[in-house]
């Protein structure tokens, strides 16, 4: 188990527990990030404090800070 | 749908014709993911779907879903068939699906649904006659549309929670249907809680979901992970049956990504597109704009020749004609600029340029794409400020929009060139001391707009700060006949709302510097001009004829001083004296302040009037420079000292002293409330700064 902003580039995990506010945590689950689904960190940009996710078939940008409240298992 | 920034940013209107010969009327909705909402924004969707008051329930709902990220987007097909109306659900950019690796049937994904599906490609206009002809079937039929759908959830407590929840959601919304009671509970469960900024909700009903949510909270449920978690897991059970996902590839787009994308790379790409948009901008506009300030003032001087010389000549002159021209003029940056972000928004960019301007915007608590309308606004904070629409959310757009006239725009550049050439007389000893300058003003500007943004952002527009959450778009080729609809219809909509409140300003304005006039002294002017026209047609040489037209030109151009100086401008001036003399300005460059006011080069002119260099003065006029340069005070001083026009220079680079900038931030709000702020507080912050200047220079002794 660990965050999802300490995943390198390229590797694949399962989402394990969202955190962070209530409204972040209902924003992120209603566009199909839950508990259980697949996840693939496509890129960090840890100058811009970034990292873009690949999920459901769509790609998804999240700030480094808000990543870390999410855990995840990798694959 | 999709929130992909700015697909859809409020609400459009339209009429449809029907394959029957019929016609609907068509509210288009802001795209988005879920109809959960927390801000008056997103509040708008579900207001107009579920017929919220003030709306009507609609007929039916068409909801256009992105083929090729199927299973997501049905999580809003689900919700909009929990309210209970009729839907269509238009499979949209099904032309994509074959290069994603996935294929879909339409027919058994209706059958999964329950309501119609029609299979689109909307950019390319294919299946559009097919989906008009299932909305005209749907609307005959609508029970053929209404799905049997419903969340069920397993887990009692949570049906417990809906129950109450149920029980106090406003009969108004439901209508006596009780599955869309039920629905909006849901709705109010996943939407309120004590910080959304939702309108016209019970207290009651506040208070019962937040009872309900600690309560869950408390036994380590999460009301909102059970109910997405349960749409999402019918969502893939029923998925099989409609969807083969052949393979994952790896989508051009994602190439495309690791270039642009690139912290390096794509910083030095980005850097690059926004120098070329700022030189279009500055450069490519300026040929069209002198094209249509010529146009305008050949128009003013063709109907100058029609008219009778005297007050309605200079009315319909300078008046009309120079106030209709007044916001023409804007038009090419306004051009530019949307096609501009119509590109970048079409072919996918935006979105990604917000990502990688994010970390340093958000410093100053601003949002990623507030950077695009900060940089237009070096331009001209017109467009600028209309470019803020690519801000979803409310809070962002205001508070760019506050800051945007910080910028120097260009309008401000005859103004500095005037007051900077009298800091610095040209052929000085300092050879970079006027560039020097020129750049500190610019730096000046931005600095203080990042620094305002920084205050504001903590106190008046205070709120919490939202998660970034950006989902990338594909790239794609842009489509033009879109971008070019769009552009075609916001330069209408300029031209209609704001160009409406350029052209009543400019008419106030011309009559303040016009009105009241002095019927005798007018009469003894007119006396003084003829007897010098008839002196000039009797005049024997050339060398007379000379000194006689000079005079006659003196003579006009102190009769304009004169009318400035007893004018209501100029009377506004002297009342404003007390206010502005600790910053080292006198009455008559109140006139100037609150003529520039019009447009802040009109500063320049009316500088030329007032000192009496004529009307045509600009910045190069030597006659203008040298008259600044030995206006007096009534104690024999010199006006325009150096201090003073560096008090000057700052108060131009602060105040908003632009009633097109007004006038656009009131169509843009549709609220008085916000340009009267950004008025008020620029004025404060413009003669604070200039007090600092002109006090702080006299203690330094350079006064």
């Amino acid at each position: 188990m660990t965050t999802l902003d300490s995943l390198a580039s390229g590797s694949e995990a399962l989402l394990q527990e969202i955190g962070g506010s209530r409204p972040f945590q209902c924003r992120l689950m209603e566009m199909g990030l839950l508990p259980g689904t697949r996840v693939r960190l496509v890129r960090r940009n840890d100058v811009g404090g970034i990292v873009e996710l690949r999920v459901r078939r769509s790609s998804v940008t999240l700030r480094m800070g808000e990543a870390s409240h999410l855990t995840v298992s990798p694959i | 749908m999709g929130n992909y920034p700015g697909i859809t940013v409020g609400q459009h209107r339209g009429r449809m014709r029907l394959p029957d010969g019929g016609r609907a009327r068509v509210l288009d909705s802001p795209g988005t993911y879920s109809l959960s909402a927390r801000s008056a924004d997103e509040q708008v969707a579900v207001a107009a779907i579920a017929g919220l008051p003030p709306h009507p329930r609609p007929d039916l709902v068409v909801v256009v879903v992105d083929a090729t990220q199927l299973v997501r987007n049905l999580y809003l097909v689900l919700q909009v068939i929990e309210q209970h109306v009729p839907v269509v659900v238009a499979l949209n950019m099904t032309d994509m699906l074959a290069g994603s690796g996935q294929e879909v049937d339409a027919a058994e994904l209706a059958r999964a649904l329950g309501v119609p599906v029609a299979p689109i490609v909307a950019r390319s206009g294919h299946g559009m006659e097919e989906l008009r002809a299932v909305i005209a079937a749907a609307l005959a039929h609508p029970e053929g549309a209404r799905a049997s759908w419903r969340f069920v959830p397993e887990e009692p407590r949570l049906v417990a929670d809906i129950d109450a929840v149920a029980a106090l959601v406003p009969e108004e919304w439901w209508h006596g249907e009780p599955v869309r009671r039920r629905a909006l509970a849901l709705w109010s469960l996943l939407s309120l809680d004590e910080d959304d900024e939702l309108t016209d909700v019970p207290r009651a009903l506040r208070d019962a979901v937040g009872a309900r949510r600690a309560a869950a909270h408390a036994a380590l449920r999460s009301i909102e992970g059970e109910v997405v978690a349960g749409r999402y897991r019918w969502i893939e059970e029923q998925a099989p049956r409609f969807l083969k996902q052949v393979r994952e590839v790896t989508t051009f787009s994602e190439r495309i990504d690791r270039v642009l994308l690139n912290p390096l790379f794509g910083f030095v790409l980005f850097v690059a597109l926004m120098t070329l948009l700022f030189q279009a901008l500055f450069l490519g506009a300026d040929p069209l704009i002198s094209l249509i300030e010529d146009g305008f003032a050949w128009l003013g001087a063709r109907s100058a020749a029609l008219l009778p010389e005297g007050l309605l000549a200079d009315f319909v002159v300078n008046g009309l004609i120079g106030g209709v021209g007044a916001f023409v003029v804007f038009l090419p940056q306004i051009l530019l600029l949307f096609l501009f972000l119509g590109i970048l928004e079409d072919c996918g960019y935006m979105a990604r340029m917000a990502v990688v301007m994010d970390r340093l915007m958000k410093a100053v608590g601003l949002h990623g794409r507030a950077f695009v309308p900060m940089l237009s606004g070096f331009a001209c904070a017109v467009p600028a400020i209309m470019a803020t629409r690519t801000m979803e959310r409310n809070r962002d757009r205001l508070l760019t929009m506050m800051i945007i006239p910080l910028m120097t725009c260009s309008a401000r550049l005859p103004v500095y060139g005037l007051l900077i050439a009298a800091v610095y007389p040209p052929g000085a000893s300092q050879p970079f001391a006027q560039g020097t300058l020129l750049v500190c003003m610019y730096v000046f500007g931005a600095g203080t707009a990042l620094a305002a943004a920084s205050v504001l952002g903590r106190t008046v527009f205070k709120g919490p700060r939202i998660p970034l959450l950006i989902e990338l778009p594909p790239y794609r080729l842009p489509h033009w006949p879109t971008i070019l609809r769009t552009l075609f219809e916001q330069c209408r909509d300029f031209v209609q709302k704001a160009g409406t409140i350029i052209l009543l300003c400019s008419v106030a304005m011309w009559l303040l510097l016009n009105f009241p006039r002095d019927a005798a002294a007018e009469a003894g002017r007119r006396a003084r001009r003829s007897a010098l026209e008839s002196a000039l047609a009797a005049a024997p040489d050339e060398a007379r004829r000379a000194d006689l037209r000079a005079r006659l030109e003196e003579a006009s151009a102190q009769a304009a001083s004169e009318r400035a100086r007893d004018s209501y401008a100029g009377r506004l001036g002297r009342l404003l004296e007390p206010l502005i003399a600790p910053l080292g300005f006198d009455w008559r460059i109140g006139i100037g302040i609150v003529g520039s006011f019009a447009a802040r080069e009109m500063f320049v002119a009316t500088m030329g009037v007032v000192y009496g260099a004529g009307e045509e003065a600009d910045e190069h006029t030597p006659a203008l420079r040298e008259r600044l340069q030995d206006a007096r005070r009534a104690d024999g001083r010199a006006v325009f000292t150096p201090l003073v026009c560096l008090a000057l220079l700052v108060f131009f680079a602060l105040a908003c002293q632009c009633m097109s900038t007004l006038a656009v931030v009131y169509r843009e709000t549709r609220s008085w409330r916000w340009p009267a702020l950004l008025f008020l507080y620029t004025a404060l912050l413009a003669w604070s700064a200039g007090l600092l200047v002109y006090q702080g220079g006299r203690l330094l002794g350079l006064a």
